[in-house]
């Protein structure tokens, strides 16, 4: 009896480059959550090491790691995660909040109008579509100029032809320089990217660039 | 995370859901100002029953043949004419003695008649209870020599037989007989042995005319007793107990048949009264905001448990431990503060609005609202709002994020 160690990720290294769009896909339990909570410095390794933009992360405190989440990462998730009953404006202000930076409003304006929500910032997400809660989410994860934007299944909760839209806006943002790593197990999802990373039990079993 | 940045995200989660908010203030509302307007209307009452005691006379000892508590007991007194005598005579700190000696009368002018007590006195009572005509004069030793049928009308008996018109050289007849009105008294409200509904005439009078056996002629009701000083006041009762004791026979250790009271010992024994009301006061008080501190904890859990994705996000893009656990309690502080503020307003309304309906209703009454009250108020909610945040405060801050995102 007594708790089990449970080996998600094993003999694991990868390098991911600054301005590479990477999409990671796997089935589940394949340790592709512990993949990303690791990438997104929400977890620790309990053995290995992490380090983003050279700064060995599982070496850091948590609050250190929150530092680490509102300056260099950013964060798009499959339900979008939104407040509810809170402006566009007032979402996309949240990290800026957080970090401690002057000038919210005007940089949360200048994120969503990057989006092109520029007309949408004064409306809560249930006055918005789909799509246009996933671009303010989007917008949310640009605003603090973060090096990595993470995403979760991000087009999981959006009809085809609104995953397109969304895809195609993570490969403008990718051409801008931004790296973009996206979870997904959706094939054809995985094909905007330029570099494909498989998971099975924990280990890579392909990596593939285009 | 700035202190005013913590306060805005505070405010708006409250606003996000107002129906609970709303609520959840109410409820401190409610709690708060009853506890102000209770402890005004009771702190109003002791400062009129201490005011009372303090306008019954200057330096003024009672001698009553009933307890005092209790005011009553007409027909068994063991005190007499000769008693008040022999105290003003040989006790060398009354500065002034009143006996006072009371019967039932049925008080008729016109058409309007009054059931009262009528009360015997001498000249001296006027002094020694600090009365004053408010029209007429008062009774004069000439009435009590002559045993004049001369009547001094309490104030609202003279409203009640006379309406608005001027009693003074009007008749009225007490028992049957006729007695011509030579004074109103000022309202005094209910005082010791003389209400504002009594008829009182010379003792002598009273002794002649409205007694109706001869044998309890002499008995008297109380003696109102004028010390020299307000020093001399202990004086004063040793003085007359000790009369009293060798007139009644009362040997050392034997039950007086009378009660000597001060009005400072009644003002005395208003503190304490304020004292155990107010401690009476504290601790229905204290459970109160108990209650009101379990309301808030029960709140902010349920609150914390429902927005728990919510935390999980936040912590995703950025807040600290601290950040959240700050906006939590920031959310419990600005709930306890606003509830405690509307509550000490509303509070102060109705302790004002009781005031004026006890005063409409004849006894001038005000209910005060101290600044002590109200900074103790502000002061324990804030504690309470605080105290009952920090634990979903706590519970909010140690979510793990990649826990509370996955929470649905």
């Amino acid at each position: 009896m007594g708790q089990v160690e449970i080996v998600a990720l094993k003999e694991l290294s990868c390098q991911i480059e600054p301005g590479e769009m990477v999409s990671i896909m796997g089935p589940s339990g394949s340790g592709k959550s512990t993949l990303m909570n690791i990438i997104g410095c929400l977890d620790k390794p309990t053995s290995g090491q992490y380090r983003l933009e050279g700064i060995q992360v599982d070496k850091l405190s948590d609050n250190e790691l929150a530092e680490i989440r509102s300056r260099k990462i950013g964060f798009v998730f499959q339900t979008f995660n939104l407040l509810p009953r809170t402006t566009a404006l007032a979402n996309v202000e949240l990290p800026l909040v957080y970090s401690g930076i002057s000038k919210r409003r005007q940089r949360a304006s200048e994120a969503l109008e990057t989006v092109g929500l520029g007309h949408r910032l004064n409306h809560k997400p249930n006055e918005l579509a789909g799509g246009e809660q996933q671009r303010v989410a989007i917008a949310r994860a640009l605003v603090n100029n973060p090096s990595l934007i993470l995403a979760d299944e991000p087009t999981g909760n959006l009809d085809s032809r609104t995953s397109k839209e969304i895809m195609l806006f993570f490969q403008q943002l990718n051409q801008r320089g931004i790296t973009i790593i996206l979870v997904t197990h959706e094939a054809n999802i995985a094909a905007y990217t330029q570099r494909n990373i498989r998971l099975l039990d924990g280990q890579i079993i392909a990596d593939e660039k285009k | 995370m700035k202190l005013r940045d913590c306060i805005n995200l505070a405010l708006r989660s409250l606003l996000s859901n107002k129906l609970r908010s709303t609520l959840t203030i109410l409820g401190i509302i409610i709690g708060v100002a009853a506890l102000i307007s209770i402890i005004a209307l009771s702190r109003g009452d002791q400062e009129a029953m201490i005011a009372m005691f303090q306008s019954q006379g200057d330096n003024l000892v009672i001698i009553t043949t009933s307890e005092p508590a209790m005011f009553v007991g007409l027909s068994s007194s063991t005190l007499t004419l000769k008693d008040a005598d022999e105290i003003a005579r040989h006790a060398p700190s009354a500065a002034m003695v009143a006996p006072v000696s009371q019967a039932p009368a049925k008080v008729v002018a016109g058409s309007e008649d009054e059931e009262t007590t009528a009360l015997g006195v001498t000249p001296e009572y006027q002094h020694v209870r600090n009365l004053h005509p408010a029209k007429g004069s008062f009774i004069t030793d000439a009435d009590v020599k002559k045993r004049a049928r001369v009547v001094v009308l309490g104030s609202q008996l003279a409203e009640s037989l006379f309406g608005q018109s001027n009693p003074v050289g009007q008749t009225v007849k007490i028992n049957k007989r006729q007695f011509k009105v030579i004074g109103v008294l000022e309202p005094k409200g209910a005082t010791f042995g003389l209400e504002d509904r009594n008829a009182v005439v010379p003792l002598t009078t009273l002794q002649s005319y409205l007694l109706k056996s001869d044998s309890g002629r002499d008995t008297i009701q109380g003696i109102s007793i004028q010390a020299r000083s307000k020093q001399e006041i202990s004086d004063v009762i040793t003085q007359a107990e000790a009369i009293l004791q060798e007139r009644h026979h009362i040997t050392e250790g034997e039950k007086n048949d009378f009660f000597i009271i001060s009005m400072d010992d009644l003002v005395e024994l208003g503190d304490q009264m304020e004292e155990m009301s107010m401690l009476v006061l504290g601790l229905v008080a204290g459970v109160a905001l108990v209650v009101a501190g379990i309301g808030i904890m029960n709140v902010m859990l349920m609150s914390v448990t429902e927005r728990t994705r919510e935390i999980g996000l936040r912590k995703a893009i950025g807040a600290k431990s601290k950040d959240i656990l700050s906006q939590i309690l920031a959310e419990a502080g600005i709930i306890t503060l606003s509830g405690a503020i509307l509550g000490i307003i509303l509070g102060y309304v109705m302790a004002h609005i009781s005031s004026i309906m006890v005063t409409n209703m004849g006894f001038p009454f005000e209910a005060p609202v101290g600044l002590d009250m109200i900074l103790w108020a502000l002061g324990i909610m804030v504690f309470i709002g605080l105290i009952s945040g920090l634990y979903p405060a706590w519970r909010a801050a140690r979510l793990d994020p990649i826990e509370a995102l996955r929470h649905e």
